[in-house]
């Protein structure tokens, strides 16, 4: 009779007694409650070594009051000793469930063994493993790129497929959902600029010259780069995510059984989304940091109103706008370019949702800061 | 075998808010049953399983765990008989950050005081009574559908619980594994007299193994028939035949 009870202390403990009968039989007997809530014998103890000139094994539970899991495992493992030892093994003498079960365990319908294959790496192998996963992933980024580019050439031609309903809803959530935590950060990035200019600017009574450090570092560059970070946490990892959550469920392998380009249908609408709205939100944010710097100076550092309106207008040319609009795409395209491309390449379980998430915005800026660098290099080397 | 009543489901009603799944539900899950809970798709069997492990707090009615009522007892009564139940989910819910060994380890860690060995001795029994020998260090992402449910089979037995709640078992799985399936859940019943819960389509099993049974229909949003799965083939409701004779009546 078992019991599934953990925690039975009151009932009797477990014993177990062996017996050597002629023959070279041991019989082992075992007594009381034999059970999870207990600290078992290991089955070499029970069988032990020294045990020696012994051909085969009975047992005998005639006194067993209770068993579950915990002896059966050991009994599991007192078979295999036995089998190491070419021992014979009598089961009459356990109770007919324990037999039952036992057997079950041992038939496997058509199932091999399952093995783990390879060997424990060292430090050095495995910084070396590392190494070559990271460079081995160039050419899976490359393909991506290849394979985006493809499709932007599908779309032009008007070949590629995919839902426009998909296209406004992904512009939808990206753009007018992410105003409110754009307007926050440009704010206090603006914020942030001017009094960082005034701090130097009041030495040499230049305060008025906030005006011109706020507006065309909004506008040029912190916008772009402060929006396409938001971006990256906010959009990109959700890219990642949602494509990997469809990994997990097979449904990008329902796309290509159906001959549909999963490029086409799901990582078109989010590049384009993406493209078309960083910049508008990068205009935005400029907007907004300047609308913070003007409100530090006329407040605390006593500059007037129309004076930095009036110097504003001066320092922004329609070039800045037109730079900080660029990077703003280009911001837009790297951070859609790694959600989509770590989403894509997700596995198949919970777990490398979360990396792929990760890993989309740990790309997503570090593309991000690359892209920013090469083009500032440009732009001042064109003179613009 | 004691046919003392270890679950009683009493003028249970599951909704969703205004959308009532199933209405008036009594029925009485004996000591050492196989109890088989049948239904066409998307009755609410799920559902009523759902009720059934402290899931999902009936719109009315009670649940009682030997005599307790679950929803009245206190959090940690309720924690208290939540550990008498073993559950093998629909999609096999196992863990996909652990191996399966780490998958059944862990509800032995968090409740027992077993060794590493003991551990690893249970673990491998629980894994080769479903088929798995060997399958310690696998990933749950690096198996077939299959074997994940039996791995999430032996995760539910891994405590050797009072009850086992068992989603669509042989779903996914080739005949000859779920008919080992089957035996294995009669021998869990009959070696430690586990009162089983089985959620099953699957007719050849639930006529198999099904001690007693009841049947949820998804028109009237209720319970149409109880009793052992073999007598509702002849005598059960047209519904029920019809189900059972996959359409043949």
């Amino acid at each position: 009779m078992a019991s599934n009870r953990l925690h039975n202390s009151d009932e009797e403990k477990y014993r177990f007694e062996t017996h050597r009968k002629g023959d070279g039989l041991l019989e082992i007997s075992f007594v009381g409650r034999w059970c999870l809530d207990q600290d078992l014998p290991a089955a070499a103890v029970i069988l032990a070594e020294k045990e020696e000139g012994i051909r085969s094994l009975s047992f005998n539970t005639t006194q067993l009051t209770d068993w579950d899991t915990g002896f059966l495992a050991i009994l599991r493992a007192l078979f295999t000793l036995g089998g190491e030892r070419d021992l014979s093994i009598d089961q009459e003498g356990l109770p007919k469930g324990v037999r039952h079960l036992l057997a079950m365990a041992s038939a496997v319908p058509g199932q091999e063994a399952g093995k783990r294959g390879g060997t424990k790496q060292n430090f050095v192998s495995r910084i070396g493993a590392a190494t070559i996963d990271f460079f081995s992933g160039a050419p899976e980024m490359l393909h991506f790129l290849g394979e985006i580019t493809v499709s932007f050439g599908r779309l032009i031609t008007g070949r590629a497929r995919f839902r426009f309903s998909d296209l406004w809803w992904e512009i939808e959530e990206v753009g007018p959902r992410a105003l409110v935590i754009v307007s926050v950060i440009s704010f206090l990035v603006g914020l942030i600029l001017a009094y960082l200019g005034a701090d130097q600017l009041r030495l040499v009574g230049a305060q008025i010259f906030i005006a011109d450090l706020v507006a065309i570092g909004m506008v040029r560059e912190v916008g772009a780069l402060m929006t396409g970070i938001i971006i990256a946490g906010r959009t990109g990892a959700a890219f990642a995510a949602q494509l990997g959550t469809m990994q997990v469920n097979e449904e990008i392998d329902a796309f290509k059984s159906l001959g549909i380009s999963p490029i086409d249908f799901l990582v078109l609408p989010r590049m384009l989304a993406l493209m078309l709205m960083v910049p508008l939100l990068t205009l935005y944010a400029g907007f907004v940091g300047m609308f913070a710097g003007a409100l530090v100076s006329v407040t605390i550092f006593d500059v007037g109103m129309f004076e930095y309106y009036t110097e504003t207008l001066r320092a922004l040319e329609v070039k800045h706008f037109l730079v900080g609009l660029s990077k703003g795409s280009v911001y837009g395209a790297m951070v859609a370019y790694a959600g989509c491309l770590r989403g894509m390449q997700c596995g198949r379980s919970a777990e490398s949702v979360g990396e792929a998430a990760t890993s989309a915005v740990v790309t997503g800026i570090l593309l991000i800061t690359i892209v920013a660098s090469i083009m500032t290099i440009i732009f001042y080397r064109l003179g613009i | 075998m004691n046919a003392a009543p270890h679950i009683e489901v009493r003028d249970v009603t599951m909704a969703y808010g205004d959308f009532v799944i199933q209405r008036d539900l009594n029925f009485v899950i004996n000591r050492g049953d196989i109890f088989v809970i049948m239904g066409g798709s998307g009755c609410g069997k799920t559902t009523v399983m759902r009720a059934l492990i402290g899931l999902q707090r009936p719109a009315k009615g009670a649940v009682f765990y030997g005599g307790e009522d679950f929803w009245k007892v206190e959090h940690e009564e309720q924690e208290r008989l939540k550990r008498r139940l073993g559950i093998m989910f629909q999609g096999g819910a196992l863990w996909s950050s652990m191996t399966l060994g780490e998958n059944i380890a862990l509800p032995l860690k968090e409740y027992t005081d077993l060794s590493p060995r003991q551990l690893a001795e249970i673990i491998s029994f629980k894994l080769a009574l479903v088929g798995l020998t060997g399958f310690e260090d696998f990933y749950p992402s690096e198996l077939s559908g299959g074997m994940k449910k039996r791995a999430a089979l032996a995760r539910a037995m891994a405590l050797d619980p009072d009850i086992l709640v068992i989603d669509e078992p042989s779903s996914g799985l080739d005949p000859p594994t779920a008919r080992h399936l089957d035996d294995l859940i009669i021998e869990l019943r009959d070696s430690l007299e586990t009162t089983i819960v089985v959620i099953s389509h699957d007719l050849a099993s639930i006529l198999a193994i099904g001690s007693n049974s009841i049947f949820l229909d998804t028109e009237t949003h209720t319970m149409i028939n109880s009793g052992k799965p073999k007598d509702a083939v002849a005598s059960g409701d047209p519904k029920v035949r019809h189900f059972l004779t996959r359409g043949a009546e």
